[in-house]
């Protein structure tokens, strides 16, 4: 992707995301994401030092050049000059002021996982200053340096690192610049609280005094003079989220909450059912409404109004008649993707299959084997905040406030749809109402600007809850097929692994078996689907986690003892065991009313066990989760109250997925597309939550808003079997409760 | 259709000039440039549009602006006083209890109408009066621990 040429694509007149998507034909603009593509793309920041002081004020700027860039250059700190251009490839930067303010611009974004929080530690820590201090700027494609996105769990083991690294480059220019100014050795001097201090004098001062008069600009240095963990004051420790008042007063400004002077609300027609094409259209009546703006180009039709209850009736007052295609319903969805492989895939390279020594010798070697089938079904993010976009142009210039996950990808495609250079366009993101990988896209942003080039207006674009369920996109399905061969000591001797449509996330096992064959296979797909929280890893190990419980069951072992016999890997025993010892596991025997279930991976970076115990109602089948234990490492702990609430976040947000959440659809039409017909977990869902937080000061810090979430699906399925003696092989387990 | 003209909202009167079978929550939100309540489902169902009328929780995505006219309506934008933190508000920020926040201020605004109704509820009796109110991001057990610490901040304080 190279993005200098983005303005001079030629691309057809205005083409909303989702015109091109028929049963079957993959679009593959869609989710560039869905293979955790990494790769950055060739990005030149055009300011220049003097641009920059001349915008942010005099003080001390720190640049990120981002670690690949800087291979290959000179080592150390680069100063920059008067009039010199600043390096192509920077991740981030850090200003102090002259009134000592600082201030951190990231391309990441907020969307509840509290990075402006842990971000904040970051930067204090290394800065010596107290977090109040500290703003963070995200998310804004003037302001910001390039981001791909914030998925994939990246931002605590890049972002954060970067951060830190500026931050210390940044107290080292203030060290040096006391050092001068007081004629004494730099090592001699301290610094906390914004302020650095001569102990031999006595002499402090605070980096706004040092910094009167300046402008002084650098990029890091490239060794590493990180602080320590063990002597970590401000990383390390729980601190609340930074902007909290802000959201308990309703004074946070989502992007929904956004509004403009003149400002008219968008309401898009969309087609009676998906792939469906425009035949006919009348817009006469609609048209004639006062103060409404009516687009018609392509199959894109939309209105714009002074109200939303104006602009409800303009959509209602347009005729419009659409050609249907066959599609496939959700009662056939897994026989269509086993039949539908697709050797070539416009979704990116396929994956060669992971295979370790002989599959066939393991099937030998076996004492017995076990063959079996999982299936998951199609899911929706639900985020609270459906998607949102206030669209505005200025003097040929396109400004979007939009909540997504990647503000650059979206000006991407809102430079693409509208013919424009990419420095005329400008996407901003005030912290939205959650994403779980569902805010990828920027659709809405397309069609709101659409309609306020039309109506020469800003344009207010609130998608409805209902729209969000359908124009979306969603968890992709995937029926998984396993195959594993023991011998009657325990041992595993293979294990034989496809899934078709979900993904390869999570699908390598992290067990030590000499003989695996494992294999994703891309299929075509009925419905529009992307990244969600875990991807892939959740329907992976569910079927990895509930098929090792099979096979322990066959050579009647103890489901945890099982997994430790065939486990190599130190820091998923850790977690298994510090689980299992928190729940009391094998404590007490299950009965026919209460199971116990034990499920673990890695993914990420992060390492998950997960014990659940559940209550089966014999009478009408219901499913009750009543306890879960989560044991969560990933490296050294950046703040863990925050952590704590992504695990308990991720076992909550779990539960739907394992018990009841699922898409129907048939003909075209999502069939329980709004909240009253698709279930998500609520406050009687929620079982007891223990979380054990494992503490690695020794390890780099790993992300963890994802992997939390992969081990509950298979504990619940384990501890359904544990005391149904029943193995339920489909997520969702239980939509309708289960038959005993 | 009848018009609304005035509304009282958190002890103040504002004028306005709607239809009166236009939704409440778009009258907040597009009219009052009241955003603290959230559109979340149209339909009643998350609760994220909760506001109080005469102290009574109510979706107000599906309150007809004229039902509530009459009425005494409370938003999350009125429930600090003096810029002191209601209660509620302060346990939030004490427990920690959001992530995205987006349901918050429908999660506070019903819990405080619990509490008003019963000051000293039981960890369960929570959980069955915010079972309408939806947080995606799974802090439910925060919220409850909230409540509790919000209800035992107001012990013999009347508020």
């Amino acid at each position: 992707m190279n993005r200098k040429t983005n303005s001079s694509v030629v691309a057809p007149a205005l083409r909303p995301a989702f015109a091109g998507l028929k049963p079957g034909a993959p679009t593959p603009m869609i989710e560039p994401e869905r293979y955790e593509l990494f790769s950055s793309p060739a990005y030149h920041f055009d300011l220049n030092r003097r641009e920059f002081f001349k915008i942010l004020g005099g003080g001390l700027l720190i640049v990120c050049v981002m670690p690949r860039a800087e291979a290959g250059q000179e080592a150390g700190a680069r100063v920059f000059r008067r009039g010199q251009p600043l390096p192509a490839k920077i991740s981030a930067w850090l200003h102090i002021g002259e009134n000592g303010r600082v201030t951190v611009y990231t391309g990441k974004v907020e969307m509840g996982q509290n990075i402006r929080t842990s971000l904040t530690q970051a930067v204090a820590e290394e800065l010596r200053v107290v977090p109040e201090s500290i703003q963070m700027v995200m998310g804004d494609t003037d302001l910001t340096p390039y981001d791909m996105g914030t998925f994939g769990s990246r931002t605590t083991p890049t972002m954060n690192p970067e951060l830190r690294k500026a931050a210390s480059a940044a107290l080292d220019a203030l060290l040096d610049l006391a050092a001068k100014t007081w004629g004494v050795d730099k090592t001699k001097l301290s610094a906390a609280a914004g302020k650095i201090t001569d102990p031999a004098s006595g002499r402090s001062n605070e980096y706004a005094q040092l910094l009167k008069g300046k402008e002084l600009a650098q990029t890091m240095p490239a060794e590493d003079p990180l602080t320590p963990p063990d002597r970590w004051t401000v990383m390390g420790q729980p601190l609340p989220k930074v902007d909290g008042r802000d959201f308990v007063t309703g004074k946070h400004k989502y992007p929904s909450d956004i509004s403009l002077p003149g400002m008219l609300y968008g309401r898009i027609l969309r087609p009676t059912s998906l792939g469906a094409t425009l035949t006919s259209i009348d817009t006469k009546d609609a048209e004639g409404i006062e103060g409404v703006t009516v687009v018609h180009d392509g199959d894109f039709v939309g209105v714009a109004a002074p109200s939303p209850a104006l602009a409800a009736r303009a959509l209602v007052a347009i005729h419009a008649d659409w050609k249907t295609t066959p599609q496939p319903s959700s009662k056939e969805l897994f026989e269509y993707l086993k039949q539908n492989v697709e050797e070539e895939t416009g979704r990116g390279r396929r994956e060669s299959p992971h295979t370790t020594g002989s599959i066939e010798d393991a099937w030998k070697k076996a004492d017995q084997k076990s063959a079996q089938t999982y299936t998951v079904a199609y899911i929706a993010h639900t985020p609270l905040e459906p998607r949102a976009a206030v669209a505005e142009w200025k003097d040929g210039k396109l400004n979007v406030w939009t909540g997504t996950q990647r503000p650059f990808g979206v000006k991407g495609e809102l430079a693409a749809a509208f013919h424009l250079p990419e420095d005329h366009v400008r996407v901003r993101m005030p912290d939205t109402g959650a994403g779980y990988g569902g805010k990828h896209t920027g659709e809405c942003a397309i069609e709101a600007a659409r309609l306020a080039r039309a109506a020469d207006r800003p344009v207010k674009l609130v998608w409805t809850r209902e729209e969000e369920f359908t124009w979306a996109y969603f968890r992709p399905a995937g029926l998984i097929e396993v195959k594993g061969g023991i011998r009657n000591d325990g041992t595993i001797t293979g294990w034989e692994f496809h899934n078709y449509n979900s993904g390869g996330s999570g699908i390598e096992s992290p067990y030590d078996i000499a003989n695996q064959y494992i294999e994703f296979h891309p299929t075509k797909y009925p419905l529009r689907q992307g990244s969600y929280r875990g991807l892939a890893a959740t329907a992976n190990h569910f079927a990895r986690e509930s098929h090792m419980d099979d096979l322990a069951h066959l050579v009647k072992m103890d489901p945890l003892e099982f997994r430790l016999k065939n486990l190599k890997n130190d820091r998923l025993k850790a977690v298994f065991q510090a689980a299992a010892e928190k729940f009391r596991w094998g404590k007490t025997t299950a009965t026919a009313e209460r199971g116990f279930g034990i499920a673990g991976g890695v993914e990420k970076g992060g390492y998950i066990a997960t014990c659940a115990e559940v209550k089966l109602n014999r009478s009408n089948g219901e499913v009750k989760i009543v306890r879960v234990v989560a044991a969560f490492e990933c490296g050294a702990v950046v703040n863990p109250d925050g952590l704590q609430n992504q695990v308990e976040g991720a076992n909550i947000m779990g539960i739907g997925g394992a018990l009841f959440e699922h898409i129907d659809f048939a003909d075209g039409r999502i069939l329980n597309g709004r909240l009253s017909k698709y279930r998500v977990p609520r406050f009687s869902d929620v079982p007891a939550i223990e979380v054990v937080l494992v503490d690695r000061k020794d390890l780099p810090s790993a992300g963890a808003g994802e992997t939390p979430l992969i081990g509950l699906a298979p504990a619940v399925g384990n501890a359904i079997f544990s005391a149904a003696g029943v193995r339920l092989r489909s997520l969702p387990m239980a939509p309708v409760g289960i038959k005993l | 259709m009848p018009k609304i003209t005035e509304l009282n909202i958190n002890g103040t009167r504002h004028s306005v000039d709607v239809d009166a079978d236009v939704s409440l929550l778009s009258v907040l939100r597009d009219q009052l440039d009241l955003t603290g309540s959230k559109y979340g489902c149209g339909e009643g169902q998350c609760g994220a549009c909760t506001v109080l009328l005469d102290g009574l929780p109510r979706r107000s995505c599906i309150t007809k602006v004229g039902a509530a006219a009459s009425k005494k309506i409370t938003t999350i934008e009125g429930l600090a006083s003096d810029g002191n933190l209601h209660p509620l508000q302060q346990a939030f920020l004490d427990e920690g209890a959001f992530q995205c926040a987006y349901c918050t201020s429908g999660m506070i605004l019903t819990a405080a109408a619990l509490l008003k109704s019963n000051p000293h509820p039981a960890e369960s009796e929570i959980a069955t009066f915010m079972e309408g109110n939806i947080c995606r991001c799974g802090t439910h057990l925060r919220i409850i621990a909230a409540i509790r610490r919000a209800a035992e901040s107001m012990k013999g304080v009347a508020r």
